[in-house]
């Protein structure tokens, strides 16, 4: 374990063309990048989507300027129609989660830092890494595709459920084509993520300059490498899912589909299957797919919190304990997802008990962050902030989470809009501060330049604000019963909670446009932003340790040798406050 | 099967289509429709579910599978040339409706040519889906809210389409696509007429929703009106 | 910009806690025999879930207020009792609300999945379909007859897929648009799907459980409180998922006999 071997040679000298430079590269770098860029195309495209989603449900009957032009048949004169709504929540979520949420925080910053924080020169499978963007890069395509035939996107939900999404055209428009591309899109992605994730974990264990044990891992290598270990296991299972459901829409075979369907009017032709089937598969890679989006921002919140903090935190130790439990514990739970669907009723406690105890290592990892600020000399630049409220939303929506881990709660909660606030918080909300807590911070590296701070500043306030406005306010719906999923309010109850939605949509608006901002500072500085120095953070990890953006092989041909653990904050250092890891001075003394 | 023989008998169609527009008059053919035995009793709907539907309604609606007249007679039957007539080559240019109204399809059948436009209007103050359900043609899934522009439509084969809501599942109603211009839905009183009929023999069918397809062999000469009845056998359920 | 961060953070967690506290949007009044224990444990689980977010929103705003950096060389200082302390406490806070919400939140849950229905309980069979319920009473028979899902028959009211015809338990079966039902009389639901998958909901009456195609679910309640509710469905359907809805009407015997003695004429 000591023994870190030296890097190996690069296997690739840098290249010169500009499609082996910016295309297929195989470059860890510019493959984080392009992920980060992926993810910047979808998080605006699933945004934009929630704006007509939200303006929808306020404006029932309103046409929407340009709708038409998007789609004939989902739009007549502009005005929504039902599956148009669904279609649009379907793309919504799959682009969040599956776009945004894994490609950003695990293999866009994992991409881009993790080889340079061990002091590797590049991935240890590069060629894998380049095949992983591309066949991302295409499901991204093939889901994006739906939008453009006939019938548009499916209707039945990032979920997927079936019978809904395996029987085709007769239960709904989108269900045929759409559905295909869907699963499609879905089963290259776990492709992408599974030789990723392999990749992550290879590199971590093989390629660690001299110097680098595991107890000298950073914190945000930590959260990639157990992040990997999830995603190894969840796209596992989630691949052949989708495979069994595409045969049973184009092959005629019977996974999902039970005898004796009825569906407009048409017996369906399949037996035998069972639609619990597919949520069983379906969710033993959906609850641990909230972990791969929320453990890699845990590690870039925390990794950005101890340099903004300007001491380590209380124990990282014990956060990557907690982490380890999370993931592990993270495969025993998927059942709270199912605790109505008709599963014999005693597993309803069995799967709550491991949910229940999931909060005991949350809790434990966030009353680390707050403890470890108290002491603290905390700088307030941007990425600070945004840590800052992703502790804020994090237990905004862990807390929500022992509503729902309560089969009894779950009876009247199941189904509505509380649970479209819990998600949205603990997974949506939160994951993206992270990324917007590590885009802030490194920037500077990836660019060369650095973002301008006020811009950042106001960006989080209006974000931060507009975000509790949106989802907060989710969680009250909920408790009114209000269901989810719904593309127009006409039942009676839900008449009195219009007022509400009204003031949900406008902050989503304001919101929203406050995003443009981030994007506006981000394209700004990439061009005209101020150079940035080295190590603009007096950080200590490894890619402070190299110029702004790094060279090719992300050293200059330095032999990193690493002396010092990755959160030397609050000492005595030669520079400072800090000791930077590769740093030839001797440890300080021990204690305080 | 129908498609080579319409191509065989083009030439003698393409005369017999100029004859047609260039002479109205010719021959007629009228009849009644009607039942022997006991049909089912239409029964009510209840629209509970969809309010500003069901408050339109001070006595129920009632299903219209089998809708019969005094003196037993069956409506909504749809009679047409099947043989001896001319493919239509071109469908005319007016367009037919079919309106959702009160959560219910009127006309209950609408017959209307190949190609012919077809435009679904929606008077309601809710969405409905429109969803025939071809299995010849292609089949579409469409929802329609409130207000917003008819939707236009075409179908190259002819086919009986059963048409349904999802959304409010008691709506129900028939698309009868037919590749001639002689054709009629029986009335309330059963009763139907081809007017305009030039001299030849023709092979009549009638269709109707639950008990199936009757033909019967009429030859025209002249102007002369000639009456052919149907008679279905109906079914207690 | 740290004391700003305390004030924005004090705002929310006030600003959340004032609409729970009112019950600006809450559940509507509960009209079944086991909903009470949702609702307290509802009620707990919201003392204890809102006491956990605003004290730790309100100690994040408290140590952001203080320890912003003072430019002058602070040296950094540790929470007494470090790391082992904050272990213990989260251990101990959230694991004795863990074993408490479990254990306690348990009876409920029983009460709706272990106990089986009445023996009185008034059989109803419930389809969820798109998108809509149908409601099938046995009739003076007292006997379902079965289902043959080739008969179904929308446009003529034929729902379920019975054969009149054939079986003479079919005959008198009621088929209804809404659920009618006794007050404080048990109800046992069959839950049965046509299509693809549904959810049966009713808020008022705590009840909340999935259709799945391919299983009959059995169900059970008393209603209390006689009225007119609203069944939803809450699990994505298809289009007109949103507009998937039925009445339950709840009524005194009398009025629930006549009911149905008018409806099998
Ligand atoms: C711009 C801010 C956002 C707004 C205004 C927004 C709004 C919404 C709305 C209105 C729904 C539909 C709820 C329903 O009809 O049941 C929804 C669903 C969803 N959102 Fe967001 N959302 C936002 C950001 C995000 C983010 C960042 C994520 C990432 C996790 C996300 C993930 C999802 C998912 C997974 C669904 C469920 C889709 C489904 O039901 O199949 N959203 N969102
Ligand atoms: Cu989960
Ligand atoms: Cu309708
Ligand atoms: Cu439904």
């Amino acid at each position: 374990m000591s023994d870190a071997s030296a890097p190996v040679a690069h296997q690739h000298a840098a290249p010169t063309g500009l499609l082996r430079k910016y295309v297929f590269s195989l470059d860890h770098k510019m493959i984080g990048k392009q992920y980060y860029g992926l993810a910047l195309v979808s998080v605006f495209l699933g945004m934009i989507l929630s704006w007509l989603m939200r303006f929808h449900l306020v404006w029932t009957n309103a046409a929407i300027p340009g709708l038409r032009l998007l789609s004939k048949n989902g739009a007549p004169g502009g005005v929504m129609t039902p599956e148009y709504y669904l279609s649009l929540l379907t793309m919504h979520g799959t682009l969040m989660v599956f776009f945004v949420l894994t490609n950003a925080p695990f293999a866009g910053f994992g991409n881009y830092f993790l080889p340079i924080q061990i002091g590797a020169e590049d991935m240890a499978f590069p060629r894998f890494n380049m095949m992983s963007f591309w066949v991302t890069f295409v499901a991204f395509l093939v889901l994006i595709a739906s939008f453009f035939i006939p019938d548009g996107p499916p209707i039945s939900g990032w979920t997927a459920y079936a019978p809904l999404s395996a029987v085709g055209k007769d239960a709904g428009p989108g269900l045929a084509w759409g559905q295909n591309l869907w699963a499609i899109s879905i089963g290259l992605f776990c492709v992408g993520q599974l030789l990723g994730s392999l990749n992550f974990i290879a590199t971590t264990l093989d390629l660690r300059t001299k110097g680098m044990t595991l107890s000298r891992l950073p914190i945000s290598t930590w959260a990639w490498f157990i992040t990997s270990c999830i995603g190894l296991l969840a796209f596992a299972v989630l691949l052949p899912a989708c495979v069994l459901l595409i045969l049973d829409r184009v092959a005629g075979t019977s996974f999902f589909i039970p005898a004796g369907l009825v569906i407009s009017d048409h017996l369906q032709p399949h037996s035998g299957g069972s639609p619990l089937l597919w949520q069983h598969l379906f969710w033993f890679f959906g609850h641990p797919e909230v972990y791969i989006a929320i453990v890699p921002a845990m590690g870039i919140v925390s990794h950005i919190l101890m340099a903004s903090m300007r001491k380590p935190l209380l124990s990282v130790k014990v956060v990557y304990v907690s982490m380890i439990a999370i993931g592990f514990l993270s495969y025993m739970v998927w059942g709270h997802h199912m605790f109505l669907s008709g599963m014999n009723p005693f597993s309803a406690l069995v799967f709550s008990f491991p949910t229940l105890i999931i909060t005991i290592p949350a809790t434990i990892i966030t009353m680390i962050w707050i403890g470890s600020i108290y002491g603290a000399n905390l700088r307030f630049h941007t990425p600070a902030l945004f840590s800052l409220g992703f502790v804020s939303v994090f237990v905004a929506g862990g807390v929500s989470g022992f509503f729902l881990a309560q089969p009894s709660l779950d009876i009247y909660l199941h189904g509505t809009y509380f649970v479209v606030g819990h998600f949205h918080m603990v997974m949506g909300v939160a994951a993206i501060f992270g990324i917007l807590a590590g885009t802030y911070f490194w920037f500077p590296k990836m660019s060369g330049r650095m973002m301008n701070d006020t811009l950042g500043k106001i960006h989080f306030w209006l974000t931060f604000i507009g975000v509790y406005c949106i989802f907060m306010p989710f969680h009250f719906l909920g408790f009114a019963g209000n269901v989810r999923r719904y593309s127009t309010f006409v039942d009676d109850y839900l008449q009195p909670l219009l007022p509400l939605h009204k003031f949900i949509s406008i902050a989503a608006f304001v919101t929203g446009a406050a995003q443009l901002i981030f994007l506006y500072n981000l394209i700004y500085s990439r061009f005209k932003g101020a150079p940035a120095p080295e190590n603009p953070w007096e950080a200590t990890s490894l890619e402070w340790s190299t110029t702004s953006p790094p060279p090719f092989d992300n050293f200059g041909g330095r032999h990193i040798v690493v002396n010092h653990g990755p959160n030397e904050y609050g000492v005595d250092g030669a520079h400072g406050d800090f000791i930077m890891q590769d740093s030839p001075e001797p440890e300080p003394a021990a204690g305080d | 099967m129908q498609l080579s023989k319409s191509c065989t008998a083009t030439l003698t169609a393409l005369t017999f289509a100029a004859i047609v527009t260039a002479a109205p008059g010719g021959g007629t053919v009228t009849g009644k429709v009607t039942y022997t035995g006991t049909p089912a009793k239409p029964k009510p709907i209840d629209m509970a579910k969809e309010p500003s539907c069901a408050k339109q309604y001070t006595t129920p609606l009632m299903t219209e599978n089998v809708v019969t007249g005094s003196g037993n007679t069956l409506e909504y039957v749809v009679v047409y040339i099947s043989a001896g007539a001319p493919d239509e080559s071109s469908a005319p240019s007016t367009a037919v409706t079919f309106d959702q109204k009160g959560c219910h399809y009127t006309p209950h059948v609408l017959a209307f040519q190949v190609n012919q436009e077809l435009k679904v209007t929606n008077s309601d103050q809710t969405s409905h889906n429109i969803h025939p359900l071809a299995k010849i043609n292609r089949e579409w899934n469409k929802s329609q809210p409130p207000g917003t522009p008819p939707i236009s439509e075409k179908y190259d084969k002819p086919e009986f389409i059963s048409v349904k809501c999802n959304i409010h599942p008691w709506m129900h109603g028939w698309f009868a696509v037919v590749k001639t211009s002689h054709y009629a839905v029986s009335d309330g009183s059963g009763e139907f007429k081809l007017p305009n009929l030039p001299p030849g023999k023709y092979t009549l069918t009638a269709w109707h929703e639950s008990y199936g397809t009757q033909t019967q062999e009429v030859t025209i000469s002249g102007n002369e009106t000639k009456s052919a009845n149907f008679v279905f056998t109906a079914k207690p359920y | 910009m740290g004391k700003l961060l305390a004030v924005v953070l004090l705002v929310i967690a006030i600003g959340s806690a004032i609409p729970i506290l009112m019950h600006t949007w809450w559940m509507p009044e509960d009209i079944s025999s086991h909903g009470y224990m949702i609702d307290k444990q509802m009620s707990e689980t919201m003392a204890e879930s809102g006491i956990a977010f605003v004290a730790a929103q309100l100690v994040l705003a408290g140590f952001v207020a203080m320890f912003g950096d003072k430019k002058n060389g602070r040296k950094a200082t540790h929470l007494p009792g470090g790391a082992k302390a904050v272990v213990i406490a989260a251990i101990a806070l959230v694991g004795t609300e863990v074993l408490a919400l479990g254990v306690f939140g348990k009876d409920a849950w029983a009460e709706v999945y272990f106990k089986k229905a009445a023996t009185d309980a008034l059989p109803i069979q419930v389809q969820a379909e798109q998108f809509g319920f149908y409601f099938r009473y046995a009739g003076p028979d007292g006997k379902f007859g079965p289902l043959h899902p080739d008969k179904i028959d929308e446009g003529n009211q034929n729902f379920f897929g019975l054969d009149p015809a054939n079986d003479v338990e079919s005959r008198d079966d009621i088929i209804a648009a809404s659920l009618v039902i006794p007050v404080n009389k048990p109800i046992s639901l069959m839950m049965h799907a046509k299509d693809v998958g549904h959810s049966f909901y009713v808020r008022e009456l705590r009840i909340q459980q999935d259709f799945v195609p391919g299983l009959d679910i059995p169900m059970h309640f008393t209603a209390t409180k006689v009225g007119k509710y609203e069944i939803v469905c809450t699990q994505l359907c298809g289009l007109g998922h949103y507009n998937m809805r039925a009445y339950l009407e709840v009524k005194s015997q009398e009025d629930f006999d006549q009911w149905l003695k008018q409806q099998s004429q």
